[in-house]
């Protein structure tokens, strides 16, 4: 392990004197380099190669969408979810419908839960699949992209399949589902889910126990799980630092109390405990999509959409409402006065709370490794600036 | 501040009246009602420990809003953190209601591990133009919320570490987020050219280059 690690950020000895005995330099890292996944520009302040502090700039991409938001009536605010975190539109339209539906009281019709838990779980795949591909090939290693992409896509067809949009779904509306799944689609989904496994243990055969992804990996952006909760981080970087929290379990919504899955975590706080927990939650979102399958499969029919109010007027009054989104908690806080729009609805969006750790996170690394940190956080910069 | 008295005068009415009761007084119950929620062990135990700072405390789906004054606001967070184990602040925002006359609210959620995932929400007046204390000393996290708040509604955190805009540019002119901010938005051209913009101002109307939106 020793001698693995060697030469490695991690092994370089902070003495606390200056690398190379020269003043501080400040360096922009993006808006426009490519490992930046987007638009972020970071300030750094570098001695030699060693970070002496980083300061995200973000912003470039806010288009006011929370301003946007309160100028259109409930059911039209749907596809602006989309937006925000655009690797992952499922989750964002449900906890919009679920911020929603509690304050109309609304219950959702059990097969609407199991379609919208499924699609969920296959945009979570997706998601940790784009992460694993981009964040492999940050740190050079170009083969996983190949692979990962392969299974993608067997996902965005089915996305494509069910509502016509692999990207953007806006799948989902105020008290259930728009349509209900064409007919030969669980079948599909059940029969990509059955052999998901393998393609999982391709990926970790090109990564888990390579040396390299091991050298560049472990003992890199360390964040302990205090550390976690007092800067509001969630998600995968909080469970890989040994914190098993995840509000599927902790907050369930739909039928996630129905199902068998587990939380999975582990200790070391650092890029590579990161990379084995999402590695894992694919393991789990493919059980939970086989369940979801099969109880599709047992209960063919049924109501996709409850008892919705013509006209969507919600009691005046504020809810919030969280999902478990594949970044961490993704929450929307929504003020009703009453009336056909949205008074007020604020997202609280993991990557951009994320991302504030990111100093912490990199302080005293080497600029390569920067690279490695800012993917570990999984940030997707339309959520971020909004 | 005067309602020092009301915390522990609901206790036997609220909870016990509410559930069995629901006579078909109220004909359609079209969704959720807010009720009091002074009597919520939190809420009694911090009115208990900080006499005065709960000036409303409500429920509504579940989730509870303690109305505190804004000067109080650290030591309300510092106690439900150190004493209450509200040790994760999840989100920290504002509401803009134009006409009212503390023209703001400021919006914090906290959450709890130790108490099996509970919630409380803390909301404060804020006056347009004064200051809200901030929270960044309680929670770390609270320094970009902060910084949010104060980019996108106007409302200067005092004492925040680092109070710059956030999202949008250095020298933009107006926090966009206010109800009175036009929604097709103002010229960003205005710090850029101060002799063709005049500060704060829009394009004039017979300018060329005036966006256009719907």
């Amino acid at each position: 392990m020793s001698d693995e690690r060697a030469g490695t950020a991690a092994s370089v000895p902070d003495s606390g004197e200056p690398m190379l005995g020269l003043r501080e330099m400040e360096l922009n890292f993006g808006p426009q380099h490519p490992s930046t996944h987007g638009v972020l520009r970071l300030v750094l302040k570098v001695d030699g190669e060693r970070i002496v502090s980083a300061r995200p700039d973000v912003g470039y991409l806010h288009r006011g969408t929370e301003k946007l938001f309160e100028t259109e009536t409930y059911p039209m605010v749907i596809p602006h979810t989309d937006r925000m975190d655009y690797v992952a539109a499922a989750t964002n339209n449900h906890a919009y419908c679920l911020a929603v539906e509690k304050l109309l009281a609304l219950e959702v019709p059990k097969r609407a839960q199991y379609i919208r838990v499924l699609l969920d779980e296959l945009q979570r795949i997706s998601s940790h699949l784009l992460w694993l591909a981009t964040a492999a090939i940050d740190l050079g290693a170009i083969t996983p992209f190949f692979y990962t992409f392969r299974e993608r896509e067997v996902i965005l067809d089915l996305f494509e399949d069910y509502c016509g949009a692999r990207l953007t779904l806006n799948c989902m509306r105020i008290g259930g589902l728009l349509e209900d799944l064409p007919p030969g689609w669980v079948e599909r989904t059940r029969a990509f889910a059955e052999v998901f496994d393998k393609n999982v243990d391709e990926y970790e055969d090109l990564l888990t126990e390579n040396r390299i992804w091991k050298q560049r990996t472990v003992g890199i952006g360390v964040l302990t799980a205090e550390q976690c909760i007092e800067w509001g981080v969630t998600g995968p970087p909080l469970r890989g630092a040994g914190f098993k929290w995840d509000i599927r379990r902790a907050i369930p919504y739909e039928c996630y109390s129905e199902l068998d899955f587990e939380i999975p975590a582990y200790p070391n706080a650092d890029t590579y405990d990161r990379y084995l927990v999402r590695v894992a939650e694919l393991r789990q979102s493919r059980r939970i999509v086989l369940q979801c399958c099969d109880w599709l499969l047992r209960n063919p029919e049924g109501e996709i959409r409850g008892k919705v109010p013509r006209v969507i007027k919600p009691v005046a009054g504020d809810v919030y409402a969280a999902v478990e989104a594949p970044k961490g908690e993704l929450g929307f806080y929504l003020v009703s006065n009453g009336g056909n729009k949205p008074y007020r609805l604020r997202v609280r969006p993991p990557s951009f709370i994320n991302l504030q750790a990111l100093p912490e996170m990199a302080k005293g690394h080497l600029v390569a490794d920067l690279v490695a940190i800012i993917g570990t956080i999984d940030i997707v910069l339309g959520e971020v600036d909004r | 501040m005067t309602d020092e008295t009301k915390p522990p005068t609901p206790p036997p009415a609220a909870p016990a009246a509410a559930k069995p009761a629901t006579p078909p007084a109220p004909p359609k119950p079209k969704g959720p009602t807010v009720n009091d929620a002074s009597a919520d062990p939190v809420v009694q135990r911090l009115s208990a420990a900080l006499p005065g700072v709960v000036l409303a405390a409500k429920e509504l789906v579940g989730q509870v809003t303690v109305e505190v004054p804004p000067e109080k606001v650290p030591e309300v967070l510092r106690f439900l953190k150190d004493a209450e184990k509200y040790t994760y602040l999840v989100d920290l925002t504002a509401v803009d209601w134009k006409a009212r006359v503390p023209r703001f609210d400021v919006v914090y959620w906290l959450h709890s591990f130790e108490k099996g995932n509970a919630r409380i929400r803390v909301r404060t007046g804020v006056a347009d133009g004064a200051d809200c204390p901030t929270a960044c000393n309680v929670f770390l996290t609270a320094n970009w919320m902060e910084r949010e708040v104060w980019d996108l509604f106007g409302i200067p955190f005092a004492g925040h570490p680092d109070l710059r805009r956030i999202l949008t540019w250095d020298g933009f002119s107006g926090h966009p987020f206010r109800k009175d901010f036009p929604i097709e938005g103002i010229d960003t051209g205005a710090a850029i050219y101060p002799d063709r913009y005049p500060e704060g101002g829009g394009p004039s109307g017979k300018d060329s280059n005036k966006k256009v939106v719907s």
